[in-house]
Order: C-alpha cells, then structure tokens, then sequence
C-alpha cells in the first residue's frame, strides 16, 4: 500500500467515525457534551497539528549545528593537500 | 599488489567542473584510508567538464596509481556505469566538492560492521552532526524540506537528502534498478525502496561544509521539483 493509500484509508476510518457519531440522526446522537466537542474536532486537530510543525521545525532549525571546527579543519587540510600535491608533481 | 581484501571500499565520485576541489579530496581520501589501514580504490566519473577536471583526474591516477584511482569516461548514468568498475565489496557515494570529509568514511565503516547494516547514511540532523555555512533561510528550508518529508514518507531515516553514503555493493546495485528519479529526490527514492526491500539503515552524524558562499543552490525552481518528487514518492511508494 502506498502512503497516500495509507493516509486516504485512515483519514476514511476516522471520517466516518467522526461523522457517524458528530452528524448522527437526532435517535442515535450521543450526548451533547461529547457532541460539542466532537464537532469541531477535526478543525482542532489540524490547528493543533499546524502548531506542533511549527514548533517543531523552529526548535529544530534553532539547534541546527553550526560546524565551525570543522569548517576551520578543511582549511588546514587543504593548506596540507596543496603543499603535498605541489611535491607528488600535480600542476595546479 | 595489496592483495583485495573482503573489506575493500570503492568510493564513487561523479565530478562536473571540480578541477580544483578534485585534487583535495582524492588526497583527503587516500590519507583517511592510509591512517585507518582500510583497503579502498577511488573510481571518478567526469561528466565532460569544461574545465579541466578529466585532466586532473587522470594526472592524480599516475600519482597515486591505476589500482587506487581510476578515471572513467561517464556513459548513463554516473553511479551504474561507476559501479561497473568497482571491486569494493562496499561502496561509498560523496560529493567532490568539499562538502562532505572523507574523515567520517571509517565512521561509517565501523557503524556498518557494528549492526550488518546494509546502508550507512550520514545525517546533518542528528548527533554532532550539522553544517556550515548556511545562513537562517537555508536552515528554514532544509529542516522544514526534511518535516514534510518524514510526515508524508516516515522512512526511518532522518536525513533523506543527504549524498554521503555507504552501501553493500548489491543493496546498492539493487536500488539504481528500482529507482528512476534525479538530483534530491533520486537520493530520498534510494531510501525510500530500501526500507520497502527490506534493507536495514545505520546512520553517522557528519558535517556539511558548503564553501559555496553567495552562490544561491536553492532556487524556486529546486524547491518546486524537490515538492513534485516528494509527492511522487508518496503517491507511489
């Protein structure tokens, strides 16, 4: 199965759970606590999902490493290479 | 002759116009492989630069010998026609542009034997690992790029863009028949189907150094095909 089948299959479950319980026929309502807040779930869920992504990209763009040793190690490495290269007879 | 050991790495190096970093990493190569006594061969495919790379390649192959380094004219693509000379049992995938240090190549090494991983990927995103040179912007993009990637994929795998790589010679050969993308995205697909083969994956913090200042690499244009092939991937694997 394909993500998008993954994702269309369980966005189809909870669908019809949501509606079969939210917009249920006045008979067969659950009770109207439990009505109130299933309602607006799914919108909820999506603000909520939209702000743990934020969140998570912002702590993970803030703790991106920023490789200063290393960036200063390739100089001296490439200082060394130049200077062994010049002496094996490669031309520059 | 060194006699080809069961531990033999070949390292794969596609160059376009790198006449002046080619040099530098092939040297790095050779004293990472010469300090850590692993037997290797490095196999550089030019893709016609303009600029002098083939002649710096096969310069570099008299200095250091046609059993170490190993010039080929490209036909097809890099890697598949690359691999066709290799005698390594593993084979390392890197950029020639400086990006990726050859230093991290006996890490990778000493993960594979540690867990029989099939793949080893280096990752920018966890550990030490990280890189250098990027300002805010780029940062944004990259780990943004990499959240939709791992909400729409869960591959199993935190970095998916990444081109530093060790691979099994033929978990390697099996996925170049399997994947048929490009650029990024060929680098996300080779993850991707080798989760669905079943193939296990390691990964080694490394650091990314991009020397390329003010050289804008991430167009609209990168970013609109980077989201085509994401979605590809996700409607079709």
């Amino acid at each position: 199965m394909t993500k998008l089948a993954q994702w269309l299959c369980g966005l189809a479950l909870l669908g019809s759970a949501w509606a079969a319980l939210a917009l249920a026929p006045p008979g067969l309502q659950p009770p109207a606590p439990l009505r109130q807040a299933l309602l607006p779930l799914p919108v909820y869920l999506l603000v909520a999902f939209g702000c743990y992504s934020l969140a998570t990209v912002g702590y993970r763009v803030a703790t991106f490493n920023d490789c200063e040793e290393a960036a200063a190690e390739l100089q001296e490495h490439i200082k060394a290479a130049r200077a062994d290269l010049r002496r094996r007879g490669l031309r520059l | 002759m060194a006699p080809r050991g069961p531990g033999r790495v070949s390292v794969l190096l596609p160059t376009y116009n790198e006449r002046d970093n080619l040099p530098l990493v092939v040297w790095l190569l050779v004293r990472t492989f010469g300090d850590s006594g692993i037997d290797f061969e490095i196999i550089i495919i030019d893709d016609g630069s303009p600029d002098g790379t083939q002649e710096v390649a096969q310069q570099l192959e008299k200095i250091y010998g046609s059993d170490k380094i190993l010039f080929v004219f490209p036909s097809g693509t890099a890697y598949i026609h690359g691999m066709k000379y290799a005698t390594g049992n593993f084979i390392v995938i890197m950029d020639a542009d400086l990006s990726h240090h050859p230093k991290f190549i006996p890490e990778f090494i000493r993960k594979q034997k540690e867990g029989n991983f099939d793949i080893v990927s280096g990752t920018r995103y966890k550990g030490n690992g990280g890189v250098y040179g990027w300002d805010l912007k780029r940062k944004l993009i990259s780990r943004g790029a990499n959240f939709l990637t791992q909400v729409l994929l869960r591959p199993g795998a935190s970095d998916l863009t990444g081109s530093f790589r060790l691979y099994r010679k033929e978990v390697l050969q099996k996925l170049m028949e399997k994947c048929v993308s490009k650029g990024y995205v060929f680098q996300m697909e080779m993850v991707v189907r080798a989760r669905q083969l079943g193939f296990t994956i390691g990964e080694v913090p490394i650091s990314f150094v991009d020397r390329v200042y003010g050289e804008s690499k991430l167009g609209g244009n990168e970013i609109v095909s980077f989201l085509k092939g994401l979605l590809t991937l996700f409607a079709t694997t």
